[in-house]
């Protein structure tokens, strides 16, 4: 059972990760996997999250097999 | 007629243009109004002369999320097509970055939509810009200008 998280752009270069597999438990939040894969205890604020490609906050419960993705405010356009 | 799409490859907003407007479901007496928006890169940025630019993004967000994003603008405007190209990968100055057309009846729905389209995908959607300076540095840009 587990989570698949994504890092981009200048936040995966900081944390120098990108893609991993985290083990899932139940009830698990956004901010729980953060803690768990970059052991920060801290949530940022100028960090974005989305679950299943859909924008979400660090309260958001996760499920077994999600995606849940971290990256800095967005500079598209 | 909805075309989104998200590039590597670097085009010519203008002859995406016409080619679209030559398609068969393309109804030109149906439309009053066309809103053309292209933002292209710039070769300065905060002071700095910038030489080249890298565009990444996250795949299967950014599709999702400018689908959604064009539904929405289609279901709030009556709008008749929707033209929608993003670069990503190796770009250099005065190349396009993105296009966004709309077609509609009458020119408030074009202009607004337009206008919408581009200000929700550049605070919402997924993509990154890493500037190269002149001095060959690379650095994320951490923020948009304010238009």
């Amino acid at each position: 059972m587990s989570i698949n998280v994504l890092f981009f752009a200048s936040l995966r270069e900081q944390l120098g990760l990108a893609q991993l597999e985290t083990d899932w438990q139940t009830g698990m939040t956004t901010g729980d996997i953060w803690q768990q894969t970059t052991a920060q205890n801290s949530l940022p604020d100028n960090v974005l999250v989305a679950c299943n490609q859909q924008y979400c906050d660090w309260q958001t419960v996760v499920a077994d097999g999600d995606e849940v993705a971290f990256f800095p405010p967005v500079t598209g356009g | 007629m909805l075309s989104i799409q998200v590039d590597q490859q670097a085009f010519n907003p203008w002859t995406l243009l016409a080619d679209f407007q030559q398609q068969p479901d393309f109804q030109a007496s149906q439309c009053g109004a066309n809103a053309v928006f292209v933002g292209t890169m710039r070769d300065f940025n905060e002071d700095d002369t910038v030489q080249a630019m890298y565009l990444e993004h996250y795949p299967a967000m950014t599709e999702r999320y400018l689908q959604e994003l064009v539904q929405d603008s289609m279901q709030q405007w009556p709008l008749q097509h929707v033209l929608l190209r993003h670069r990503i990968g190796e770009l250099l100055p005065g190349d396009p970055i993105v296009l966004v057309a709309v077609w509609s009846a009458h020119r408030q729905a074009s202009f607004a939509a337009c206008r919408h389209l581009m200000e929700t995908l550049k605070y919402q959607a997924p993509f990154w810009k890493r500037e190269t300076l002149q001095d060959g540095e690379q650095r994320w840009v951490a923020r948009n200008t304010t238009g």
